[in-house]
């Protein structure tokens, strides 16, 4: 064993140091916050903060009871999940279309995505809302769903297909060649060598998923951005109600991201 | 079903095949016995690689026939299932799977598609390694094998399959001067239990000690096709004589 050598030192500049990092930020935070302070008194805003807690939560009786910012959140929690599932298996169907032999496939692929792109989400809303709705009878919380996976799954399904296509030729006729099904090449072969490639991006499709969401507002779906107006129309607390939200949506979308980095971490940590 | 059976158990006749408007196989017809081992050479491009994917269905010809034990390679997908459970392959790139060690490469086949459980499988697997010689490496990933362990585990992953017929295109081709004669002893071994074998390769001297017949193809015809003895020593056509004297000199 050669002895061990320490790298060389190299001071760091102390315009580089991680506490000038630190303290620019919260300079540029305070100051920011200095400046909405002093913009609101001059408005002669009145701020409530104190207000603000019963929106979370209130005990009654011992019992506690969810406030309207709670039940939001649960809303756009929960569309999050369904939406992510519906995304996902929507991107995977338009990917393996796309690289399917059929044309049939291949065009309905084409057409959807080329439809959705080419439109405003906002639009889509309301089709899915005033036309199909009715029509299939769906209730509005699941046609925000259904509009917000179909709108992130063009994405979804570029992602997918990049994935599948990193995979090498060769591995798909290495387990053709020992007899494996196209269905357990994908299984086995394919989407284990392939899905590491698409977490990370795919974290952002759910990230944005989460993040647009907030249109289904809407459509009077009670979701957090909707609970919040509600809440606004009722109390005008118009600055205290929108920087809790925007901080709850922050808060969502950061513990998504460090979720997903632990995933990827454990996924590449395998092998 | 043995070397007396009249029928070959590979029946290729009057096969063509193009890529796009590019005919890479020309009216090509070939037979192999049960029992016989097969060189085909040729020069780069001449097809030799899509003759024998054509065996599995890697590629799709698109006039003749192609009979292999006899099931006809059609549209029918069970037919082309069938096939492919009897034929194995050996890539020149050993195509293993990377995320799979070397014993859940071996193991994966049987498992997924003759239905074993996974001790049997595993046993298999460990008999089919030991016979490679390199049983040792059963829990190791691919990419910390050599270049010459891993076409040795592709060997064995296919013989897994327990395949009637084996195929290997250009086995050796990727590998490293040092190491090919191990991935050929291997290929020997094989050869004299009596495994029906089409190599491509351009090993001749594999393909003096191991082939009943030699496959001379140029420009997606077969050209001349005779045994060790006579087209190494009196070749027909030019072209082989030409192929023979550059490959020969080296
Ligand atoms: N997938 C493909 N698409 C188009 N052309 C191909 C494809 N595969 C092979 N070819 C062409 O067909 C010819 C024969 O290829 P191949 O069978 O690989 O030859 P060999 O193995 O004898 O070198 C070559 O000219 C090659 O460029
Ligand atoms: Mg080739």
């Amino acid at each position: 064993m050669s002895e061990l050598r320490k790298p060389p030192f190299r001071s760091v500049k102390w315009w580089n140091s991680r506490w000038f990092d630190i303290s620019q930020l919260v300079l540029f935070f305070g100051a920011l916050i200095w400046l909405t302070l002093n913009g609101a008194a001059q408005m002669g805003y009145n701020w409530q903060w104190y207000r603000l807690p019963k929106y979370f939560w209130k005990v009654i009786d011992g019992e506690l009871i969810w406030g309207p910012l709670m039940d939001g959140l649960f809303v756009t929690l929960e569309i999050g999940l369904y939406g992510i599932i519906i995304t996902l298996l929507i991107g995977l169907t338009t990917a393996m279309l796309r690289m399917s032999q059929s044309w049939i496939g291949n065009l309905v692929a084409q057409v959807y995505l080329e439809v959705i792109r080419n439109t405003p989400l906002l639009v889509q809303m309301y089709v899915f809302y005033f036309v199909f709705a009715p029509i299939l009878e769906i209730p509005r919380f699941w046609v925000g769903v259904l509009c917000i996976s179909f709108f992130e799954g063009t994405f979804a399904s570029e992602i997918i297909r990049a994935g599948i296509l990193s995979v090498h030729r060769g591995q798909w006729e290495a387990s053709t060649s020992i007899g494996l099904s196209r269905w357990n090449t994908y299984r086995y072969i394919v989407l284990p060598q392939a899905v590491p490639l698409m977490l990370p991006p795919l974290t952002g499709v759910l990230i944005n998923l989460i993040k647009h969401s907030a249109i289904v507002s809407v459509i009077a779906v009670f979701d957090l951005t909707t609970q919040g107006l509600d809440i606004i129309a009722d109390t005008f607390m118009s600055f205290e109600i929108w920087l809790t939200i925007a901080a709850m949506y922050l808060g969502i979308t950061i513990v998504l991201s460090l979720l997903v980095s632990v995933l990827e971490w454990r996924v590449r940590g395998r092998h | 079903m043995n070397e007396n059976t009249p029928n070959p158990i590979i029946e290729m006749s009057g096969v063509s095949k193009w890529f796009d408007d590019f005919q890479v196989l020309k009216d090509v017809s070939l037979q192999v016995f049960s029992g016989e081992r097969v060189v085909v050479c040729g020069p780069s491009g001449s097809g030799k690689s899509t003759l024998i994917r054509c065996i599995n269905r890697l590629e799709e010809h698109q006039e003749g026939r192609i009979v292999v034990d006899g099931i006809e390679l059609d549209q029918d997908t069970q037919h082309i299932n069938k096939v492919r459970s009897e034929v194995g392959m050996v890539f020149q790139q050993f195509n293993l799977f990377p995320h799979l060690t070397v014993l859940e490469n071996c193991t994966l086949g049987p498992m997924k598609v003759r239905g074993l459980s996974r001790k049997d499988a595993e046993a298999l697997a460990m008999e089919y390694l030991q016979r490679v010689r390199i049983p040792e490496q059963a829990a190791k990933y691919p990419g910390s094998l050599s270049g010459g362990q891993q076409q040795r585990v592709a060997i064995a992953r296919s013989l897994c399959m327990q395949p009637r017929i084996m195929l290997f295109d250009e086995p050796t081709s990727a590998l490293d001067p040092e190491m090919i004669k191990e991935v050929l002893d291997v290929m020997i071994d094989l050869a004299e239990s009596g495994m029906t074998m089409i190599c491509v390769t351009h090993e001749m001297g594999f393909a003096r000690t191991v082939a009943h017949q030699m496959v001379f193809m140029d420009e997606g015809r077969i050209i001349e096709r005779s045994p060790p003895g006579k087209f190494f020593s009196e070749p027909e056509h030019e072209r082989t004589k030409l192929f023979l004297s550059q490959i020969l000199s080296h």
